[in-house]
């Protein structure tokens, strides 16, 4: 398969990304916005130290974010290893929030492709609504292009009517030439979702790395008319910055993304934030983080 | 590279799920005077025939002040008192000092910024962030530039004694008004001379704005002067004989009648004129940053702009696709009230300029080009025009060889270099151009044979104080910053 992606200019992306953080959001557009960011969030617990108390924890606050507040969202999936994905499905029954389980030796991937595909048909076993992988970065910059493409249609293979999301992790990509080529690949080779990070590596989240992906969606709607799903995560943990990302898609994407079947936040801390400019934008008052759960 | 294929997109929506509530910034700290005078000597003083005209809010039609008119009488008096400043203190103050006034003026602007920008945006129509990201820091930055040269002109000219001219009159237009009284007066006052300068009458009010503030800086009195007025008032400037230089940014055509009327008097002459930018798309560009960069280029302060990239060449092979992208770019591009913080365009600066723009559009139409514009509403009262896009047009129609300076872009499209480089040369004008490709060798190429006083390469409208500006061709005489603009107002 021959990619002929367009070049990327850094300077130009940033230069757009900063317009979008210039919009003033005010008043009812800014209320609306906080509750749309909180029902894109996959609330994530990715962890050697995860436990099923600790996963359970987690989901009662997925599914009742904040006591005070009646008229609040859910969020809109959890995101757990395999191991926990059972109990996450258990402590979420009839809450209609999904379960998402990262899979395919997340997060460095670096196993047999035999292997990663068993990690799949597990959590997808176990009853995972999501599959979070990860690429083979390895192969990627060594120029197996190929490998990578094929990889990623094994997995989606396996995943049978779980949604996949493809993890670029684009903070060991280098540059936003490899992240259009990467996300081409990933939209041609069956990802319903593509994903900026891992949230393990430095880089997650920019707005730079988001904008080119959001693009690369645009450009394959304009062709196909078929809409692919944007998850930016790690690095955004807070209201503001998720409301710029809110605005970028406003007005790359527009009406038909702005909802958690194709855009959400892969975050663990911006939930709190977003309830406290929530209660804010209510009671005029800012709480002290000690209102807010820490689960 | 993209291929021209598949060029029927499937489009997107926008704006119906999540809409942005007004973020009006209030008119409140411009606090405009109901009246203003002229300033000269370093005083307010009335004009001779107590004559005055409105100053109109594009975006409203309201009355914001009424302006002094300035006659032949009125620029005597400015003229005299700037001589009588010139003779008896400017001359005589050193360097360092008038560098002092000049970053006192700067730190000045500086805490002033938000009432400039208000004022600017209420007088002219563009977009608030517009003045306040870019016009007002823009002159600020021409402010302290010049004040760091102040006294260090025997390095300008390294070997010669360099003195200042005189007097200079100076005359600006209504498109950037603070931005350019700014490059006008701080190079000017750097190399030791005094002024008289006159704004657009569209939009007199931040030169006023200027001018109290040069009085409270405490800039001896008579080394700047405003006068405010029309045409007259300018044609009053440029023939007084004891005037030693004109700088003008404006029109061609009133350049070429300045150039006529002094000539033979010895006057200097610094022309910044029209400009018909070709922006060049090539098929190896960064596509998405190319559509924006054009957005950029025309769209920009409501396509006022002398330098803007009013003709787009797109290589013929992407054509159809970056059209369309420019097309979808539209849709997202917010028009309204100029005081709201999320305005992309603004309303047009004056019912003439409308009037004009309007006649281009008809032109273009009946002359075969194909118009597209975005089905956004602009308000009821006020100048608006909906950003345009021209295709179907060739280098023979009007729209493509006249400045049109309003949101109109002409797009033709090419398929090699050298037709390219013929096409954006075969123009009067040779003020900007911007050159789009990832290909470094490529932009050198066609940089260094385009007939351009500026080319930007992936990137439109870059301004630094510390970098000449002007054109070639009919686009002008001179350069505007950096140490060419320093030169301009120096006797070598």
């Amino acid at each position: 398969m021959i990619f002929n992606t367009p070049p990327i200019d850094y300077v130009g992306v940033q230069e757009r990304c900063a317009k979008f953080t210039t919009r003033s959001i005010k008043s009812d557009s800014k209320m609306q916005a906080l509750k749309l960011a909180l029902n894109m969030i996959d609330l994530t617990t990715l962890e050697g130290l995860d436990t099923p108390g600790k996963v359970k924890q987690m989901c009662l606050k997925a599914a009742n974010p904040h006591s005070s507040a009646s008229d609040l969202p859910t969020v809109a999936a959890v995101c757990v290893y395999p191991a926990h994905v059972r109990t996450a499905k258990q402590a979420l029954q009839n809450t209609g929030i999904k379960v998402a389980s990262v899979a395919t030796a997340f997060p460095s991937g670096q196993t047999a492709l035999s292997i990663k595909l068993d990690d799949t048909k597990f959590a997808v076993g176990e009853g995972a609504d999501e599959i979070d992988m990860v690429i083979s970065r390895g192969e990627f910059l060594r120029g197996n292009l190929n490998y990578v493409f094929d990889e990623i249609a094994a997995v989606k293979a396996v995943c049978g009517i779980s949604k996949l999301k493809v993890i670029l992790e684009t903070g060991e990509l280098a540059t936003l030439d490899n992240v259009r080529k990467a996300s081409e690949i990933a939209i041609e080779a069956g990802a319903d979702f593509i994903k900026t990070s891992t949230g393990k590596i430095q880089p997650a989240a920019t707005m730079p790395v988001t904008l080119v992906m959001l693009e690369t969606i645009r450009d394959y709607y304009y062709k196909t008319g078929i809409k692919i799903g944007m998850k930016p995560a790690g690095g955004i943990s807070n209201a503001k910055l998720a409301l710029h990302y809110l605005v970028m898609l406003n007005e790359t994407l527009g009406d038909a993304w702005m909802n958690n079947e194709l855009f959400r936040f892969g975050a663990s801390s911006l939930a709190n934030d977003l309830l406290r400019q929530i209660i804010k934008q209510k009671t005029g008052l800012y709480q002290s983080g000690n209102y807010f759960s820490l689960d | 590279m993209q291929q021209n294929k598949n060029i029927d997109i499937k489009p997107l929506e926008f704006n119906n799920t999540w809409g942005y509530a007004p973020a009006p910034e209030s008119a409140e700290p411009a606090n405009i005077k109901p009246r203003y005078e002229l300033f000269i000597g370093g005083k307010f003083i009335e004009p001779e025939k107590c004559e005055y005209f409105n100053s109109i809010n594009p975006a409203t039609e309201e009355v914001l002040s009424e302006i002094a008119r300035a006659d032949i009488a009125d620029v005597d008096k400015a003229v005299k008192a700037a001589r009588h400043a010139y003779d008896t203190i400017w001359s005589k103050t050193p360097g360092k000092i008038r560098a002092k006034y000049l970053y006192r003026i700067a730190r000045m602007l500086q805490e002033r910024a938000r009432e400039f920008a208000i004022t600017e945006t209420l007088d002219g129509g563009k977009p608030i962030k517009e003045s306040k990201d870019f016009d007002v820091p823009t002159a600020i930055n021409w402010f302290f530039y010049y004040a760091g040269w102040a006294d260090k002109l025997e390095y300008a000219a390294p070997g010669k004694t360099p003195k200042p001219i005189g007097v200079a009159g100076q005359i600006i237009p209504w498109n950037f008004p603070i931005m350019m009284a700014a490059w006008k007066i701080a190079p000017a006052l750097a190399a030791g001379n005094c002024v008289v300068l006159k704004p657009a009458e569209t939009t007199s009010l931040t030169a006023l704005k200027l001018a109290e503030l040069i009085q409270d800086a405490g800039l001896p009195p008579g080394v700047v002067n405003i006068v405010t007025g029309e045409g007259a008032t300018g044609a009053a400037i440029v023939n007084h004989p004891d005037i030693n230089k004109i700088a003008f940014t404006g029109s061609t055509r009133v350049g070429k009648l300045i150039q006529k009327s002094i000539a033979g008097t010895g006057k200097k002459l610094t022309l910044e004129l029209g400009g018909k930018g070709a922006n060049i798309v090539f098929d190896d560009a960064p596509i998405d940053q190319a559509v924006e960069g054009v957005i950029n280029a025309i769209y920009f302060n409501q396509g006022h702009v002398c330098c803007a990239g009013s003709r787009l060449f797109v290589q013929e092979n992407i054509a159809d696709l970056f059209i369309a992208k420019l097309k979808e770019r539209l849709k997202t591009l917010r028009i309204g009230d100029p005081m709201d913080k999320n305005t992309d365009i603004g309303a047009i600066n004056s019912a003439r300029q409308l009037e004009t723009i309007t006649d281009y559009i008809n032109k273009g139409i009946s002359e075969g080009g194909v118009m597209y514009q975005d089905s956004c509403a602009t308000p009821e009262k006020g100048y608006w025009c909906k950003p345009t896009i021209f295709t179907n047009v060739a280098q023979s129609a009007t729209i493509v060889q006249e400045e049109i300076f309003g949101p109109v872009l002409a797009v033709q499209t090419f398929r090699t270099i050298a037709e390219v480089i013929e096409k954006a040369n075969n123009s009067y004008y040779g003020l900007s151009a911007g050159v789009w490709t990832d290909k470094g060798s490529k932009i050198f190429e066609v940089a260094n044979r385009l007939e351009a006083g500026v080319v930007w390469a992936n990137s439109f409208n870059k301004f630094d104080a510390a970098s000449p500006f002007g054109g070639v061709k009919e686009s002008g005489i001179g350069r505007e910053g950096g140490l060419h603009g320093l030169l301009a107002y120096l006797n070598l």
